[in-house]
C-alpha cells in the first residue's frame, strides 16, 4: 500500500463522503468520525510523501499503469514544492473539522451530513489539484473544490451569503474557464496535456515556445488562476464569500483555496512554461510585480477601512496574495523569492487558518461580528484571545512567528534581483498590519472607548462590570491553539523546510528533457 | 450603464489577444497539427497512440469511450464526482428538510399545487403517452450505456436518458407520483453508489499491488482470458456506475429545481 | 485585405468564430443586469470553449473516432506475425478524427451543467429572500439591510 500514498491522500476523503452519503444522511452521528479519521488517513499519507521525497527525490504514479508513452494515461507527482503543501491542507482540514462539532442540542441541524460531504469533497479537489501532473486534471478538480466550495458558502440562513456565492461562482467558473482556453491553446501547439511532457517540448523548441499561441496560452492560465486566488483587482469575489458563509466553512475554504490556487500558478511557472523562459522577458515579470504591490497596497488599505472582523481578515487575504505572486515573479537567480512564495503558500494557510478559528469563535460565541464587538476580550477568553494574538503577530511578521520567516525569505529574492519597491510595499503592510492588529488588541484589552466612559469612570466600569470568563468548549478551542502553535513551529524550524523546499525548486527548474 | 462599459472594454481587450494568437494556430482540419500528430522529431502525440493501440489494450472500438473510461479515467471518475458535488450542493443551497416531513415521502394531498394540472382531463393523453414512452427511453438508454463501448455512447449520455425518462414522467403528471417510485432516499443511494462501484473498481488493483485504476489487474477476479478483456468489461462496469449516478442527480436537480427544494407541488 | 482574408481568417475560420462566440457570452456575464441572462451568458461562454477544442481535433475527410469493423477484421489476424508496422496500415490515423479532445470536452460539458444547476439554485434561492432577481435591486436590498447573517 506504500507506494500508492499519492493516491490515497485523496481517495480517503473521497471514499469518506461516500460513508457519509450512505450512512450518515439519516444518522448525522456517523459523520464526523468519519471526517476525521479520513482526513487522518490523508495526513498520514501526506507526511510518508514528504518523508519519501527527502530521501528519494520526487515520486512518479502513473493512474490506471499507463506510463509509456508520455502523457497517454494520467500522472501524479509528489515533489518537494506540493508535498509539504499536501500535509499543511490535511492539517488545517482537520482543525476546521474539529472547530465545526455543534454542541448536541445543535447537531442535529437539517443539513449537517451535506455539510460534511461538501466538506470532504472540497478536500479531495485540493489534494487532487495539489499531487496531480497532468495540465486538463487541474481543471477537472478546480470544479470539484469549486462547486463544493459554492454549496459550502451557501449553506446555512445568511441571504447575503446566497448572493455572495453567486458572485463567486459567476468569477469562479470564468477563471477556470480562461484557463481550460489556455491549455486548449497549449494542446493545440504542442499535442500534450502532461506538465512534463509540455516542459520537455518547451525546452527543446525556443522558436515554438515564443510563438504568440503559447504566449496567449500563458496569459489565459495565468489570469484564470489569478481569478480563482482573488489576485486584485479580480479579487472582488472574496470578501462577501468568506464574510458571509457559515463559520465552519470559512475555516476550511479561507486558509486553503487561495493558496492551492498560488500553487498551481507557481507549478504552472516551474514546472511547465519554465523559469529561465520566463524571465527572459524581463518585462513581463517587473509588470507582474508592480501588479503586486498595487494588490498589497489595495488589500492593507481595504483592510484598514474595516468595521467587521472577517472582512478585515479578507482584505489582508488579498494582500497576502500580493506578497506571494509578487515574490514568485521577483525572477532573482537564486530562487529565494520563489522559496519565499511556496513557504508562504504554507505559512499563510496556517495563519488565515488560525486568524479565521479565532473569528468564528467571537461570532459564535462572542455574538461579535464588528472590531468594536471584542471589547474586554482578554478578560473574557484569555486563551482564544492568546490564539488570535499569536496569528497577529504572525501576519505582521514577528518572529518566531513563521510569518517572519517567509516575509525574511521574500526580502531576500527581493534583494538579489533588485526590486526595491517590492520591499517598500512589504515592510509598509506590515506596518499597515501592525497598525490594524495593535488597535484590535487595544479594543481587546482596554475596552471600548465611548465618547462618557474616559478617564476616571473607567475605573468604576471595571469594578461594576462582572468579570465573566466565557472561553469557547474545548472542541473549539484546541484548533485554535494548535494552530497557533504551528505557526510558532513552523516558523522555528523554517530552516528544514526551505531548505527543502528551495532544492526541490531548483532541481525542478533544472530537468530538461525527459527521453523524447 | 457602467456595466456595459467595462464589459466592452474586457471585452474588446480580450478578443483582440485571443485573435492575435488565432492566426498562429495550424490550419483547420489539417491532420499534421501537433494536436493530431504530434510535433514531429520521432514523438507521437497521444493520439496517434490511441488510435493505433486502443483496440489492441482494450479491445474497444470506440476510441472515446476507452479514453474515457480507461486511459483517462482518472478524469472521468473526478466528472461523476462533480456531478455529485453539483448535487450536493444544490441540496445544501435549497432543500428545505423539515423534522416531521420524512424527506421524499409523498405528500398526502397536493393542497397548494394547481388542480388543472393534476386534473384528470389533462393528465389521460398526455399523462398516458409519456407512461408509454418512457419504459422505452429507458431500454434505449440502457442500450446507450452498454452499447458505448461500439458507438458513440456511455455512462454520461444513457444516464441522462434514464434521468430523462423521470423527469417526463415528472413533467407529465405529477412529481408526486414519480416520486414514489423514485424518491429520495432512492435517489441519493443510487448516486452515492454509483460513484462507489467506479472508485471500487479502481480500489481492487490496489490489493494485487498494481496502480489505482489498472483494470488489467482485475482479468483473475473477472475471469477473462486477457488483461484486456477485464479492461474491457471493467469499463462497463465503470460506465453503469457513472450512468446510475447521472441519472440520479439530474432527476434530484429537477425535483429540487422545480419546486425550490421543498419537493410538493410541482411543474 | 485580401491577403489578411486567405491566409489569416479562412484557414482558421472555425476559430475565429469561437472567439466571437465567447465574447458575446463574456460580454452578457459581466453587462447584464438580470441574473438569468448572466447564467446564459455564461453557458455562451464555456460552449464556445468546447467549440475551440472539438475544431482543434478535426481532421480533413476523417470519421467518428469509432474503429469500424473493415479495420478491425484487417488487423486483428495478423498481429503477432507482422509486427506493429503491418499493424498501423490496417488503422489509418488520417481516417479517424482525434478522439482526446472529444473525451475532454464531455468533460468540459458535464461541468457546465454542474455549475448551470448549482446555479440556478442560488438564483431561486436569491428569488424567495429578495423578491428579485435584477441585481442592482438585490444590491440596494442589501446596502438597506442593516443586519447581516
Amino acid at each position: 500500500m506504500s507506494d500508492h500514498y499519492p493516491a490515497l491522500v485523496l481517495l480517503a476523503p473521497l471514499f469518506g463522503a461516500l460513508v457519509i452519503g450512505l450512512f450518515g444522511l439519516r444518522d448525522h452521528r456517523v459523520c464526523l468520525p468519519v471526517v476525521i479519521s479520513a482526513l487522518g488517513v490523508s495526513l498520514l499519507a501526506a507526511i510518508s510523501l514528504v518523508l519519501g521525497v527527502s530521501s528519494g527525490g520526487p515520486i512518479d504514479y502513473f493512474v490506471a499503469g499507463w506510463k509509456e508513452p508520455i502523457g497517454i494515461g494520467i500522472q501524479l507527482r509528489a515533489d518537494a514544492i506540493n508535498t509539504p503543501l499536501l500535509v499543511v491542507i490535511a492539517i488545517v482540514a482537520l482543525l476546521a473539522g474539529i472547530f465545526s462539532i455543534r454542541p448536541a442540542a445543535e447537531r442535529d441541524s437539517e443539513k449537517t451530513p451535506y455539510f460534511y460531504v461538501l466538506f470532504l469533497l472540497l478536500c479531495v479537489g485540493l489534494f487532487g489539484i495539489t499531487i496531480t501532473a497532468d495540465a486538463f486534471n487541474v481543471f477537472v478538480l478546480i470544479e470539484v473544490t469549486a462547486l463544493s466550495s459554492y454549496g459550502l458558502v451557501a449553506i446555512g440562513h445568511s441571504k447575503r451569503g446566497k448572493v455572495a456565492a453567486f458572485h463567486y461562482l459567476i468569477m469562479g467558473t470564468v477563471g477556470a474557464s480562461f484557463y481550460l482556453l489556455g491549455v486548449g491553446y497549449l494542446y493545440l501547439k504542442l499535442g500534450s496535456l502532461n506538465m512534463q511532457d509540455i516542459h520537455a517540448i518547451l525546452a527543446s523548441d525556443d522558436a515554438l515556445a515564443d510563438s504568440r499561441a503559447i504566449r496567449t496560452a500563458f496569459v489565459f492560465i495565468l489570469v484564470g488562476i489569478w481569478t480563482k486566488m482573488a489576485f486584485f483587482p479580480l479579487h472582488g469575489w472574496l470578501p462577501n464569500a468568506y464574510s458571509y458563509s457559515p463559520s465552519g466553512s470559512a475555516a476550511l475554504l479561507a486558509p486553503l483555496v487561495t493558496k492551492v490556487s498560488v500553487y498551481v500558478m507557481v507549478r504552472m511557472m516551474v514546472s511547465v512554461f519554465g523559469l529561465d523562459r520566463l524571465e527572459a522577458n524581463v518585462e513581463w515579470g517587473h509588470f507582474v510585480v508592480w501588479l503586486a504591490i498595487i494588490a498589497i497596497a489595495a488589500g492593507s488599505t481595504m483592510a484598514l477601512a474595516q468595521r467587521e472582523i472577517k472582512k478585515m481578515l479578507c482584505c489582508l487575504i488579498v494582500a497576502e496574495v500580493g506578497y506571494m505572486v509578487g515574490g514568485a515573479w521577483l525572477g532573482d537567480p537564486q530562487r529565494w523569492g520563489l522559496t519565499g512564495t511556496v513557504f508562504h503558500i504554507l505559512a499563510d494557510a496556517l495563519m488565515t487558518s488560525c486568524l479565521f478559528l479565532a473569528a468564528g469563535i467571537f461570532a459564535k460565541w462572542l455574538g461579535a461580528l464588528k472590531l468594536e464587538d471584542l471589547s474586554g476580550l482578554f478578560r473574557k477568553m484569555p486563551l482564544t484571545a492568546a490564539g488570535f494574538v499569536v496569528g497577529g503577530l504572525a501576519i505582521i511578521g514577528v518572529p518566531p512567528t513563521c510569518g517572519f520567516y517567509s516575509k525574511f525569505y521574500l526580502i531576500r529574492g527581493c534583494i538579489e534581483s533588485g526590486q526595491w519597491t517590492y520591499v517598500v510595499a512589504l515592510l509598509a503592510s506590515s506596518l499597515v498590519n501592525a497598525v490594524l492588529f495593535f488597535r484590535i488588541f487595544e479594543i481587546a484589552y482596554f475596552g471600548k472607548k465611548t465618547a462618557d466612559s474616559h478617564g476616571g469612570d473607567h475605573g468604576q466600569d471595571h469594578e461594576s462590570e462582572p468579570i465573566v470568563r466565557l472561553e469557547p468548549p474545548l472542541h473549539t478551542l484546541i484548533p485554535l491553539l494548535v494552530a497557533a502553535a504551528l505557526l510558532v513551529l513552523l516558523g522555528l524550524f523554517n530552516g528544514p523546510v526551505v531548505e527543502f523546499i528551495r532544492t526541490g525548486l531548483i532541481e525542478t527548474d533544472a530537468v530538461v528533457s525527459t527521453g523524447r | 450603464m457602467k456595466a456595459k462599459i467595462f464589459a466592452s472594454i474586457a471585452v474588446a481587450i480580450t478578443g483582440a489577444v485571443l485573435l492575435y494568437a488565432v492566426t498562429d494556430f495550424p490550419r483547420f482540419g489539417d491532420p499534421r497539427s501537433p494536436a493530431n500528430a504530434g510535433i514531429g522529431g520521432g514523438s507521437p502525440s497521444a493520439s496517434l497512440y490511441y488510435i493505433e493501440n486502443t483496440y489492441r489494450d482494450t479491445k474497444v472500438p470506440n476510441l472515446v469511450t476507452a479514453i474515457l473510461a480507461d486511459y483517462r479515467g482518472y478524469d472521468t471518475m473526478f466528472e461523476t464526482v462533480v456531478i455529485l458535488t453539483a448535487g450536493m450542493s444544490i441540496f445544501a443551497i435549497l432543500r428545505v428538510l423539515r423534522r416531521d416531513d420524512a424527506s421524499g415521502a409523498p405528500d398526502p394531498a397536493p393542497a397548494s399545487s394547481d388542480p388543472s394540472i393534476d386534473g384528470d382531463h389533462h393528465r389521460i393523453i398526455v399523462g398516458t403517452t409519456c407512461r408509454i414512452a418512457a419504459p422505452l427511453i429507458q431500454i434505449f438508454a440502457l442500450y446507450v450505456v452498454a452499447h458505448g463501448h461500439h458507438s458513440p455512447g456511455g455512462g454520461f449520455q444513457g444516464g441522462v436518458m434514464l434521468g430523462a425518462s423521470f423527469i417526463l414522467i415528472a413533467l407529465s403528471g405529477s412529481l408526486r407520483d414519480t416520486l414514489v417510485r423514485f424518491g429520495e432516499q432512492q435517489y441519493l443511494r443510487l448516486a452515492f453508489i454509483g460513484i462507489l462501484i467506479y472508485a471500487g473498481f479502481g480500489f481492487l488493483p490496489l490489493w494485487v499491488g498494481r496502480n489505482f485504476l489498472d483494470y488489467g489487474a482485475l482479468s483473475g477476479l473477472l475471469m477473462t482470458s486477457g488483461e484486456e478483456m477485464a479492461r474491457s468489461h471493467s469499463m462497463l462496469g465503470v460506465e453503469i456506475g457513472v450512468a446510475m449516478t447521472v441519472m440520479s442527480i439530474m432527476f434530484a436537480i429537477f425535483a429540487n429545481l422545480s419546486t425550490r427544494g421543498r419537493l410538493r407541488g410541482g411543474l | 485585405m485580401q491577403p489578411f482574408f486567405q491566409e489569416a481568417v479562412i484557414p482558421h475560420f472555425n476559430f475565429w468564430i469561437y472567439v466571437i462566440i465567447m465574447m458575446v457570452g463574456l460580454w452578457s456575464v459581466i453587462a447584464k443586469n438580470n441574473l438569468i441572462k448572466k447564467l446564459i451568458g455564461l453557458s455562451i461562454f464555456q460552449t464556445a470553449i468546447l467549440l475551440l477544442y472539438v475544431s482543434l481535433g478535426v481532421k480533413e475527410g476523417a470519421t467518428i473516432p469509432v474503429l469500424d469493423h473493415h479495420a478491425l477484421t484487417e488487423s486483428s489476424p495478423t498481429e503477432s506475425s507482422e509486427g506493429p508496422g503491418k499493424k498501423a496500415h490496417a488503422i489509418n490515423p488520417d481516417h479517424y478524427a482525434n478522439p482526446l479532445p472529444h473525451v475532454l470536452m464531455l468533460t468540459a460539458i458535464v461541468v457546465g451543467v454542474a455549475t448551470l444547476g448549482v446555479a440556478l439554485a442560488l438564483t431561486q434561492m436569491i428569488y424567495k429572500d429578495f423578491g428579485t432577481i435584477e441585481e442592482d435591486e438585490v444590491l440596494n436590498q442589501i446596502k438597506a439591510l442593516h443586519d447581516d447573517v
